[in-house]
């Protein structure tokens, strides 16, 4: 069977799985529609955060970045799971005991103010828009790739199967869609990869191929080969990277406290049953996540080595099918320079010939390794159950906002919970409608919107959560002015050195020599400061606040 | 022992715990994978530079054990101070 045939067939199974759940998990209450009653089995909740956590660009773009990046590539595998540590240990087990359904419901709660409660709903509704939109764009370039209908056809579709399960089923549908999504994509992620490493080093583990000898029989490590390529081709040595010490400081560092303050993230948390539930769930999500992520770096390392010893200084008649498949999508360029027929592939902008994009490394990593067509099809349903859960988790967010934080907690707090519940649907509706939009006609700035995600989320929540749990003279006008002080700083430099306001910049002009992707741990850092200080000037929180930090801080009593 | 003096010695127990393993996250990550890589990378294991191990693998390694001593050791904590939820 051609590539075609069988990714519509594992596709299309994909999609009925999705639907099926989601019939089968209706959602019968507000709790059911926010938290999936609150009675998620810890394993399956890991599995579901692991989903929801793992966009499109974790599957299909990350190989591909590290690839190009070498060591530096650390900063997004460091950053995006060690912001898990923070959620086990800082964040998770004392939201759980909160025991409400958002984290704006948190910060207006901990801060006994409405003002803290709109400036989070604002943040959540900014960090999950930016997000979602690049998820529905990812649906739409993988349906146009492999079942050639246009990338707007593609983001319907998408929009669609969203609608269906989100609308219907809130968390509970979306939560154990979610499982059977990271099943699915973690098996289409490992197929290709362990037949990958089993042809270059001779071992089924990716993780223990990485460090392994070639199985060309010459003895050389894959690593020093990569190095010895890279230098003789004119970059830098692929285990040393090219950023400065702080800036990869810095970008691991916003990537880690951005992961433990977004809010789709931390919601999951709220699912489980009881506080113990929430910490042993964390542990699941990240070893779910960590088989993606270690095994990440390994492909990126053979893909780079495949695709050099393939095409560089080969002929460009004698190229394999792939390459001038891929070429027509665009996301390949070949550009003959010196006339002589052949790829240069170098560090040297004048002299290269040849452009990759970095989503294709594995997305065309079966093609060039030669696996059969059905692994190709795998793949493209993994790409898309890794788009789908994270837009289903974001979309949830918006809507909570909306129906919750918004509707029931300030604009008519005696409204049912028929009338709320219908309220979450229409919101999940229109956050779907608004998705596509943006997925349709993305906004100019994308890469710059996911950064500024991350930077948001560590320069707003991060900080306001941590201080609500463990510092208790915090109080209600620190809070606010941190979280204003963070946000309003991560804007401006953003804004300064990523689109080039306010008399833009360049790299000389980085503060400490921190990239706008890592300035959200300065951000967050001010945010703390400022907290901390102002809270120091200004009344004592009342009473009850105290009592309410304690109860948080002791498991028991989570029933109910 | 009173009820909250209890609780106290909990929290201050849990802050122990999160004090030393927040210690190993930083360590692992930070320090051996950014701040002395290039030291770390004059000693190989197999094809590995060990900082660049670190950067890449070990740090994600050492992520996941953390948070399941966390699980074990919180889980006894809560046993020990009759908070264990059933």
């Amino acid at each position: 069977m051609d590539i075609q045939l069988w990714t519509y067939i594992l596709v299309g199974l994909s999609f009925v799985i999705y639907i099926g759940i989601a019939i089968w998990s209706r959602a019968a209450s507000t709790g059911d529609f926010y938290i999936a009653g609150g009675r998620v089995h810890p394993i399956a909740n890991g599995m579901a955060t692991a989903a929801d956590w793992m966009s499109a660009a974790s599957f299909i773009s990350m190989a591909g970045l590290i690839a190009f990046m070498g060591y530096d590539g650390a900063v997004y595998l460091m950053g995006w799971t060690g912001g898990y540590v923070l959620l086990a240990l800082l964040l998770a087990p004392y939201l759980r005991k909160f025991g409400k359904f958002t984290v704006p419901d948190f910060i207006g709660d901990r801060y006994y103010s409405d003002v803290a409660r709109t400036v989070a709903v604002i943040c959540a509704i900014i960090v999950s828009c930016t997000y979602v939109a690049g998820q529905m764009r990812g649906v739409g370039v993988v349906f146009a790739r492999f079942l050639e209908v246009s990338v707007d056809a593609g983001v319907y579709i998408g929009m669609g199967i969203v609608f269906f399960y989100a609308v219907l089923g809130g968390m509970k549908g979306i939560t154990y869609t979610q499982v059977a999504q990271y099943c699915i994509l973690i098996f289409a992620y490992m197929v290709p990869a362990l037949f990958i490493s089993f042809q270059l080093t001779g071992s089924f583990i990716p993780q223990i191929g990485f460090g392994s000898t070639l199985a060309d029989g010459s003895g050389t490590y894959l690593l020093e080969k990569l190095n010895q390529l890279n230098t003789e081709l004119g970059f830098a040595e692929y285990t040393a990277g090219t950023k400065s010490m702080i800036d990869v400081f810095a970008i691991t560092l916003a990537l880690m406290i951005g992961t433990a303050g977004l809010p789709h993230v931390i919601v999951r948390f709220f699912t489980v049953p009881k506080v113990r539930d929430a910490r042993k769930s964390v542990g699941y999500a990240l070893l779910f996540i960590a088989i993606l992520y270690t095994t990440a770096p390994a492909i990126a390392s053979f893909a780079r080595v495949n695709m050099i010893e393939t095409v560089s200084d080969r002929e460009y008649s004698e190229v394999p099918a792939w390459f001038t498949n891929w070429e027509k999508t665009g996301l390949i360029t070949y550009n003959e320079k010196n006339l002589d027929g052949k790829i240069q592939y170098v560090a040297d902008e004048d002299a290269n010939e040849l452009i990759i994009d970095h989503d294709i490394m594995v997305l065309a990593n079966p093609e060039i390794a030669n696996l059969p067509n059905w692994v190709i099809g795998l793949v493209v349903a993994g790409g898309l159950a890794a788009a789908l859960s994270t837009a289903a988790g974001l979309l949830l967010v918006i809507s909570t906002s909306i129906s919750r934080d918004l509707i029931k907690k300030q604009i008519n707090p005696d409204i049912s919970e028929k009338a709320e519940l219908a309220w979450a649907r229409v919101a999940a509706g229109g956050a779907v409608l608004v998705a596509g939009y943006f997925g349709i006609n993305p906004p100019g700035f994308v890469a710059a919107t996911v950064a500024l995600a991350f930077g948001l989320a560590a320069a707003s929540f991060f900080p306001a959560i941590i201080l609500g749990i463990f510092d208790k003279r915090m109080n209600r006008e620190g809070a606010i002015s941190g979280m204003v002080a963070g946000i309003m700083l991560m804007l401006f430099y953003m804004i300064k050195y990523k689109l080039g306001g306010f008399g833009g910049g360049g790299p000389e002009g980085w503060w400490f020599g921190i990239s706008p992707e890592g300035f959200g741990a300065v951000a967050a850092a001010v945010n703390m400061i400022v907290a901390i200080i102002i809270s120091r000037l200004t009344s004592e929180p009342p009473e009850e606040i105290g009592l309410m930090i304690e109860n948080i801080r002791y498991p028991g009593g989570t029933k109910g | 022992m009173g009820k909250e003096d209890k609780m106290k010695k909990y929290w201050r127990a849990n802050l122990k715990y999160v004090g030393i393993l927040m210690g190993i996250w930083f360590l692992v990550s930070y320090g051996f994978g950014i701040l002395w890589v290039e030291q770390l990378n004059e000693i190989r294991l197999g094809g590995f530079k060990i900082g660049f191990w670190f950067a890449q693998q070990g740090s994600i390694y050492a992520f996941v054990i953390l948070i399941f001593i966390y699980i074990w050791l919180m889980n006894r904590l809560d046993i020990e101070y009759g908070v264990y939820e059933d």
